[in-house]
């Protein structure tokens, strides 16, 4: 790098230290709680009322979506500034200002395909976290085939008219927008598919929460009866849909990969060697009792130790402008994995203390863990399952050919 | 921490991989194998030197090329792709290690450009047993007017049947199993007392086991302060087992490609049998793991380099991923080429038996596990 850009990026990093020094709320720089996290969107309640301050200031540099252009309210920063930003942040340990699916997959998607009246009208809400989006992809008949697709979008001249039903709809019931895969054409599969934008309150859109076994109902199954969608609201082409969802994918795979997953509700909980060595405890050298367990909690750590040095070598690569060929679904069948042998290992460790489902007598945190261990099992079936994933990873990364 | 190679070390690797290509094929390994040798191949060592290959991780002063571990990982890397029978790790990694975190000026200005030019080679003589445990040493050296005398025996030693010099754990204070009290030592391998059993090992790469009977070494023998020789042992062996990594990282890509070829070319129910899915996503993980792999061994051989203080943690994760990956790659490969891959003519069969051996060497993946998590406090 050239001295100037050099000098350049310090002061970059000078000014924007001192602006988070100014602006950064003094509670939003300890570690996130659960029930404080943003995900924006019109019924947005703002528990802690500094979490509002400090979205909208933020949001107010663009540095919700430090990446995107300018005229879209996004930072428009470079590659690396915005990683002086990343790293300033972490300095005073303060918290994302906002978590969003229109941040992490559907702004990055229509920056892409979306043509310039809808990025004007949809990204800068997602910048300010003012519109709150949901992802109607999965149907009940289309999981892993997703391109199966039955949901029904009809031209109705001056309209679009919508019949069908989606499930797996992360929030549904929270969302204020959803983007969602629709099948334009009957006679064809993956070229009938259009990539479609509607509001949640149109008549005829109902969303109904799916109680899981972790007790939560973070997913919706959704409905939707002769929904009537305005025709500017469709991005890219008719029947050009598919190729929006498999970009769209790809950053849905990076943003959990790079998550980790339920990383965001982490706070409190240790980790499972902590947990063994509270609840089976150690010997004179300090070495966990249970040496079975012992090398199984150690096999996962370094996986994840080597996974997390795969992140950083990949995104190295990737900033140096080297080829990385379709690593999200690497990443992502490694986080899912990742985080499902760690439950299952908190699980273990913690025993009996680990049963508990409510009320008193347990550690909460430990509770909160017996919730998430039933929530991991999800990872490897969301946002592509594991094993359509290793089916990405042998035919689009190792090039071995489909069955004839 | 970097994942980038240097424009430098980026030429140092082409260099390498053209050379394994072209003059270590595995081929090599066989005529090796099949004409006795046993992993003896003073023509090889002889080009190496003429590389600058036994210099890399030697200071430009004196005498030798500065790429850092990470261009001699390159190297190692580019060997074990086609299972080369070199010195280098023993001298150019390990000799050149021990001297320069151990060694004392005089000792450094002797030996240093002995190994950069390729003129001296070393083996390390430390295991007793058929497991890696670098403090359960038996071998004395017990003090005399002049110097030290040597009584012990080793085993199992890489190189020990081939190289110059022979750096000697031996104890000099304690019991086995005690940190304090081993102290390393400089011996000719052909000191008077020294007795070397040439070993045929299952790799073909051969090792010794080696008897030291009333061995007479001056003062001057010993590397770095008596009895407090695991503090120079400790470093060099995490260094050993992070080289050894890169070797068998090289090995598993390897066997990995051979790998995937088969499965592009074979065909079977009118099918190419890679069009199985459930040879495929057993290809998919396997590769997972190459990466993930390729990322440990980065880091930690970046570590080295930079001097930072978490190298021992890298150095076992690196080995032990390292480890798990060569068994699930060559164990693969051998299955997925089905009858074919269990004939001495196929090379699957070569890949698994030098990954055994690799394994073995500065701690197996069990071993370095334990470490890892005494590091990590439970």
């Amino acid at each position: 790098m050239a001295d100037t850009a050099v000098d350049e990026l310090e002061t970059f990093r000078a000014e924007t230290r001192a602006w988070l020094e100014e602006n950064c709320p003094p509670s939003m720089r300890t570690p996130m709680k659960d029930d404080e996290i943003v995900w924006g969107g019109k019924r947005e309640k703002f528990k802690n009322p500094e979490s509002k301050i400090w979205l909208e200031r933020m949001a107010s540099k663009g540095w919700t979506a430090p990446q995107w252009p300018k005229k879209y309210g996004g930072g428009g920063l470079s590659p690396q500034e915005a990683r002086v930003l990343q790293q300033e942040m972490s300095r005073i340990k303060a918290r994302q200002p906002l978590f969003s699916f229109g941040l992490w997959m559907f702004g990055p998607a229509l920056l892409e395909f979306g043509n310039e009246e809808q990025k004007m009208r949809f990204i800068p809400d997602i910048v300010h976290g003012r519109t709150r989006w949901c992802q109607g992809y999965s149907e009940p008949g289309a999981g892993s085939d997703l391109a199966d697709l039955q949901t029904r979008c009809e031209d109705k001249g001056d309209h679009y008219l919508i019949n069908g039903q989606k499930v797996w709809t992360s929030y549904a019931d929270k969302a204020d927008w959803i983007f969602c895969l629709v099948r334009t054409d009957t006679s064809v599969k993956h070229e009938g598919i259009s990539f479609i934008l509607f509001d949640m309150e149109s008549p005829g859109v109902e969303a109904r929460p799916i109680l899981l076994i972790s007790g939560e109902s973070p997913f919706c199954e959704t409905f939707f009866t002769d929904v009537k969608v305005p025709k500017d609201q469709l991005v890219g082409e008719v029947n050009g849909g598919w190729q929006i969802a498999k970009r769209l994918l790809q950053f849905e795979r990076s943003s959990i990969s790079a998550g980790g997953f339920g990383g965001t509700g982490g706070s409190g909980i240790l980790g499972p060697e902590e947990y063994a060595k509270i609840h089976i405890g150690t010997d004179s050298d300090g070495r966990l009792l249970d040496g079975d367990l012992r090398g199984r909690i150690t096999d996962h750590k370094m996986y994840a130790k080597a996974f997390s040095l795969t992140v950083a070598r990949q995104t190295e690569q990737a900033k140096a402008g080297q080829a990385v060929s379709h690593t999200a679904s690497i990443l992502k069948y490694g986080a899912a994995k990742m985080n499902q042998d760690r439950h299952e290992l908190l699980i273990e460790a913690l025993g009996s203390e680990g049963l508990g489902w409510e009320g008193e007598g347990f550690d909460p945190n430990a509770m909160k863990v017996t919730r998430q261990w039933l929530r991991s099992k999800g990872n490897s079936i969301e946002g592509g399952t594991s094993e359509i994933n290793l089916n990405v990873i042998s035919k689009r990364v190792l090039g071995l050919k489909d069955h004839k | 921490m970097t994942f980038l190679l240097t424009e430098d070390q980026e030429m140092l690797r082409d260099t390498a991989m053209a050379f394994a290509r072209d003059e270590l094929p595995i081929t090599h390994l066989r005529e090796l194998r099949d004409s006795g040798a046993n992993g003896k191949d003073p023509a090889t060592r002889q080009k190496l030197a003429e590389l600058g290959f036994f210099g890399v991780i030697v200071p430009e002063e004196p005498g030798g090329e500065h790429f850092g571990l990470v261009g001699l990982g390159q190297i190692l890397e580019a060997q074990g792709r086609t299972l080369a029978a070199t010195p280098l790790l023993q001298t150019a990694l390990i000799g050149a290690s021990a001297i320069q975190l151990g060694g004392s000026p005089a000792q450094q200005a002797e030996w240093l450009p002995k190994i950069a030019g390729g003129e001296t080679t070393f083996a390390l003589a430390l295991d007793e047993s058929a497991h890696f445990n670098p403090l359960n040493v038996a071998t004395e050296a017990e003090r005399n007017g002049q110097g030290y005398t040597i009584n012990g025996e080793k085993r199992y030693v890489p190189d020990g049947h081939h190289a110059d010099m022979l750096i000697v754990v031996a104890r000099t204070f304690g019991e086995p199993g005690d940190r304090h009290g081993l102290s390393l030592f400089l011996v000719p391998a052909n000191a008077k007392g020294v007795s070397i059993q040439e070993l045929k090992t299952a790799d073909s790469h051969g090792a010794a086991n080696i008897t030291f009977t009333d061995v007479m070494v001056g003062e001057d023998a010993l590397i770095g302060a008596a009895d407090e020789g695991a503090d120079v042992l400790e470093p060099v062996l995490d260094r050993a087992a992070i080289g050894q990594a890169a070797e068998m990282l090289g090995s598993a890509q390897s066997a990995f490609d051979m790998t995937l070829e088969y499965l592009q070319s074979r065909k079977q129910f009118g099918q190419l049998i890679g069009s199985f899915q459930s040879l495929q996503h057993r290809a998919a993980k396997m590769f997972t793991e190459l990466e993930m792999t390729r990322s440990c061994v980065a880091a930690a051989l970046s570590a080295v380099d930079e001097g930072r203080s978490d190298v021992s943690e890298l150095a076992s994760l690196a080995k032990a991923k390292a480890s798990e990956l060569v068994h699930l790659v060559s164990n693969e490969c051998v299955q997925m080429h089905g009858g074919i891959g269990m004939t001495d003519v196929a090379d699957p069969g070569l890949y698994m038996k030098r990954a055994r051996a690799q394994e073995a060497m500065y701690g197996s993946a069990s071993w370095h596990r334990d470490r890892y998590a005494k590091l990590n406090g439970y």
